[in-house]
């Protein structure tokens, strides 16, 4: 019943990459938003995508996610067999199919609808009922359907929401909406997640909970989770690797320790006064 | 106080001057004099002061998060109880629905030939409300044009049976389906365009096939229209008229109830959680792995097909059909059931397309005032009640974790 | 091909282009600054057209000369239109910014029906006859069937509306606080721009483009109806899209090339599908130029 359990397939200690991604360039009329970038994501890891406003770490996940197609340069996904799949071109679903999921900057909830119905709405690409289902209500469409909410629910007890699930999203505080969203994107049963600033808004109480949720689904689901993030508290205790980026290109990247020593990061941070 | 009742006081004199040449003005070009009438436009005066009032009250409690009235929150939540009946189990909720059964299989045998015409209109009504109901309310494509698909359906059978000798029973479905067509051809272009634009497209499309109708008069009669469409056989006779009447009464009683379970459950299945999903946000429901693209042409076509099967039944009541029929302010009419009733709420609708069929045709003095009503309607319930009169309709989930306990 | 025939359909399109180019102004006006499709925007059209022919009709009467009537029925259109579009926004559009996209649209569904059904229960569903109003011109004598005193009065006053309109935006304060407003609201905001005067100056200066259209198009087609306001209302927003929705320049060729297109059509082929094609046109620019011929691709932000 447990969607977290998944056999491990890891043998030999070697790093498996799961996202590639070379060269990655991306244009809005004449302005390069995302410029040559490399990015690799290794099974299990927790990487932090981090830069000042502006610097294109959003577009990079618009990229990845396939809202946006990129300009030059390739996106891989590793599937659970080790098979390199090429996702340019590819629609936003079908990728989500593929095994990547995402969370939004600017919240992104179905609003109107409840908790749960959110977290099964991520359940659609594993499920298969269709109208002829919805008409008969066979037995096979309610087993399904069964199944959906009970693992809906479970993933709603991993964010520790279950108790609001019959709530309206809407009118979950702002920490809570955060958290939903992520366990709605868990519910599409990902290999590599995207978080975009998850930890924005939160107070530091919830984003030590949220530190803890992460590290969580790394070791319950050996997901790979790349975030922007801007607390860098978090992104410093919590990532394994860092990339850093400015003005579209990558500038740095490494260990948190090797970043934060980086004369290159202190330099782009220090301009910005007004962030990190 | 004193400031809502000074403002009242400013918006009857600014209404009483605008609208002074409309309203006050009549000509007479034969005799030519001219006719003043001060009186509607002091009777306007008044009328605007007590709105004003209203209208200020209304936004001073929405402005403080208070519902409008008491009742309609309370009412909707038990007339929503009520109404959910075929949903739920219940020795008493049964008894209830039964009884409501009874009444409409009784109605057509105690009344006159002439209410048993008006339910039949009634209820083509709430047919064509749940239709596009699917489109608007549950996946929230506004569609415009709606009342194409119900002259598909319409011109479908005339046509068939004109043409081919084809009856009514062969139609039913060649109708719903050609509106399915239809509700594709129109899908498939519309995908990647956004609301307002959709909306507008949806519109010019009815149009289109309301002019085509007019226009191509060898194959449609043009404004003449198609005459002596037969009803529906019963058992291969025909029946006469009055027959004919109460035999398409019980007919139209259970498709309706057909439709009222068959968008109960598509609302309430995976299907349905996709479309709610695409009308709340069409990224996030990409993001989460649902094909945009199907399930807006399953919006479509859904939608379309109930005015598919309401345009054969309105062909075989009205035994003559002919473009007016299915102008834009029938799409409107449709939209306004939609917007009073609940964006998405099956009880609600069917209540809305009741009341603004039924209304106009009990109180005579509604009648001449209804397009007029259904206009103000969609303004104001956007204003003050855009989530529709019926709300709070919301299925219930089991949770095995959970036995027992249910909320 | 006959030259002469086609002079004359150029130029008829030329008038009724010149039209849609006065309502397209208003939709095009209001799109740039709320990002609305005022539906209702071809009733205030219809109501500028009925204005004039009441004021008309009573001024009539009472026997005041013609030329004198004109300009006083068309400044009383162009006042009453005013007052209606501002109290449009008002009461109609204002309570929703902020709201869900498609309520605002909804509503201005709505309001199209109401002020239609106002219109026909006040006064009536005929056709009301529109005084001629227009002296001789016998200048246009030698042109007479290429362009009537009528046609000439259409484009000499759209074409002085719109230059008027085009210094209005370009020189005045008004004008550029309008500019700013479209480009980014919020910015206008902080640099002191009132929003809701902006608004509501546009719906203003949109209300009465469109009266004069529909004292114009009275006088020239001699009739006034409640419903004449819901078709010119869509071709003239066909005509803003045409040309790029929220583009002032685009709204005047889309105005212009949709007249002459339909004055094409009816002209060569037959006046039965002239609507239709205005639709089709809608559709098609809709589907595979959403923004038009001068318009620039925008990129949906996430």
């Amino acid at each position: 019943m447990n969607i977290l359990a998944r056999n491990d397939a890891q043998t030999d200690g070697s790093p498996r990459p799961v996202l590639v991604v070379e060269g990655l360039s991306r244009d809005f009329g004449g302005l390069r938003a995302l410029n040559d970038l490399d990015v690799t994501i290794n099974e299990g890891e927790i990487v932090a995508l981090i830069g000042p406003n502006g610097a294109g770490k959003t577009t990079f996940f618009n990229c990845v996610t396939g809202i946006y197609t990129p300009t030059e340069g390739q996106i891989f996904l590793y599937d659970a067999n080790g098979k390199k799949q090429l996702l340019n071109g590819k629609k936003p679903h079908i990728i989500t199919g593929m095994g990547m999921a995402r969370t939004f900057q600017n919240i992104r909830l179905f609003g109107d609808m409840t908790v749960l119905e959110n977290v099964m709405i991520g359940r659609h690409c594993r499920t298969h009922a269709g109208i002829w289902g919805a008409l008969t209500r066979n037995a096979r469409t309610r087993r399904e359907e069964q199944d959906t909410i009970d693992r809906s629910y479970a993933l709603l007890e991993t964010v520790n929401l279950a108790h609001l699930w019959n709530e309206s999203a809407r009118n979950l505080a702002y920490g809570a909406q955060r958290r939903l969203e992520i366990a709605r994107a868990l519910a599409t049963e990902p290999r590599m997640l995207l978080l975009d600033e998850p930890a924005a808004g939160m107070n530091p109480h919830e984003t030590q909970e949220l530190e803890a949720l992460v590290r969580e689904l790394r070791g319950r689901l050996k997901l790979s989770i790349l975030l922007i993030e801007h607390d860098m508290g978090m992104v410093m205790s919590l990532s394994d690797r860092i990339y850093v980026m400015e003005y579209g290109s990558r500038i740095a990247y490494g260990t948190p320790e090797e970043v934060r020593n980086n004369p290159r990061v202190i330099q782009a941070y220090l301009g910005e006064s007004d962030d990190a | 106080m004193m400031r809502p009742v000074s403002k009242a006081l400013l918006a009857s004199i600014w209404f009483m001057l605008l609208t002074f040449p409309v309203m006050g003005i009549k000509l007479n070009t034969v005799k030519q004099t001219v006719e003043w009438q001060f009186d509607r436009i002091i009777l306007l005066g008044v009328a605007i002061f007590f709105l004003s009032l209203l209208w200020n009250w209304c936004f001073s409690r929405k402005g403080r998060g208070l519902p409008l009235i008491a009742l309609p929150t309370g009412m909707g939540a038990r007339l929503g109880r009520l109404c959910s009946l075929p949903l739920r189990d219940g020795r008493s909720r049964a008894v209830s629905l039964t009884v409501l059964l009874l009444v409409m299989l009784i109605m057509p045998l105690a009344s006159s030939f002439y209410q048993t015409n008006i339910m039949i209109l009634a209820m083509l009504y709430v047919m064509l409300a749940l239709g596009l109901n699917i489109a608007v309310g549950i996946a929230g494509q506004l569609v415009l044009g709606y009342v194409a698909f119900y002259a598909v359906g319409a011109y479908a059978y005339a046509l068939l049976n004109q043409f081919f000798g084809l009856g009514f029973w062969a139609c039913l479905p060649v109708g719903g389906l050609l509106a399915v067509l239809f509700g594709l051809a129109l899908g498939f272009p519309v995908l990647r365009l956004r609301g307002d634009y959709l909306a507008i497209v949806t519109l010019g499309f009815g149009e289109i096939v309301r002019l085509t109708l007019l226009n191509w008069t060898s194959l449609t009669g043009g404004s003449g229209g198609i005459k002596n469409i037969p009803g529906p056989s019963f058992f291969g006779k025909q029946l006469s008229i009055e027959g004919n009447t109460i035999f398409i009464y019980y007919l139209v009683l259970l498709a309706v109830i057909l439709t009222i379970v068959v968008i109960t459950r598509l609302k309430n299945s995976r299907v349905g959680l996709a479309l709610q999903a695409l009308r709340e946000d069409e990224i996030a429901c990409e993001a989460m792995g649902i094909d945009l693209a199907r399930v807006k042409l399953s919006a479509f076509a859904l939608s379309s097909c109930w005015a598919g099967f309401a345009g054969v039944i309105f062909a075989a009541k009205s035994t003559f059909i002919n473009p007016a029929s299915f102008t834009f302010m029938e799409s409107a009419m449709i939209l306004s059931m939609v917007v009073l009733g609940g964006m998405g709420s099956i009880v609600g609708v069917v209540i809305a397309a009741l009341i603004l069929i039924l209304a106009p045709e009990y109180l005579r003095a509604f009648s001449d005032y209804r397009m007029l009503i259904f206009g103000a309607i969609m303004v104001v319930m956007m204003i003050f009640r855009p989530q529709g009169l019926v709300t709070g309709e919301r299925r219930k989930y089991r949770i095995s974790a959970l036995k027992g306990e249910q909320a | 091909m006959d030259v002469q025939y086609f002079i004359e359909l150029f130029f008829s399109g030329l008038t009724r282009g010149s039209i849609y180019a006065l309502i397209a102004l208003g939709y095009t006006l209001v799109y740039g600054i709320i990002e609305l499709i005022n539906f209702a925007h071809g009733e205030i059209y219809m109501l500028g057209a009925f204005t004039a022919l009441l004021v008309a009709g009573v001024l009539g009467i009472m026997g005041f000369p013609a030329g004198g009537i004109l300009v006083v029925a068309a400044l009383a259109a162009i006042i009453w239109s005013a007052a209606y579009g501002f109290t449009l926004e008002k009461v109609a559009y204002k309570p929703l910014r902020g709201a869900p996209r498609l309520s605002p649209l909804i509503s201005a569904i709505g309001m199209s029906i109401f002020l239609q059904n106002y219109v026909l229960l006040a006064q009536t569903s005929e056709y009301l006859p529109f005084p001629r109003l227009l002296p001789d011109m016998e200048f246009l004598d030698y042109i007479d069937n290429i362009m009537g005193p009528s046609d000439f009065l259409i484009l000499v006053c759209s074409m002085l509306a719109m230059v008027a309109l085009t210094i209005f935006i370009r020189y005045t304060k008004m004008g550029k606080a309008m500019r700013a407003t479209a480009q980014n609201r919020k910015m206008a905001l902080l640099l002191g721009i009132n929003a809701d005067r902006i608004i509501s100056l546009t719906f203003i200066v949109g209300s009465s483009l469109a009266a004069l259209g529909g004292v114009l198009i009275a006088s020239h087609m001699g009739q006034v109806n409640f419903s004449i306001g819901f078709l010119a209302g869509l071709k003239a927003f066909t005509a803003a899209v045409l040309g790029g929705i929220g583009s002032i320049p685009g709204a005047v060729v889309g105005g212009l090339v949709l007249g002459i297109a339909e004055s094409f059509t009816t002209g060569y082929l037959s006046g039965n599908y002239e609507d239709a094609l205005a639709f089709a046109l809608l559709i098609f620019i809709l589907i595979f130029r959403p923004d038009g011929i001068l318009g620039k691709a925008k990129v949906q932000k996430v």
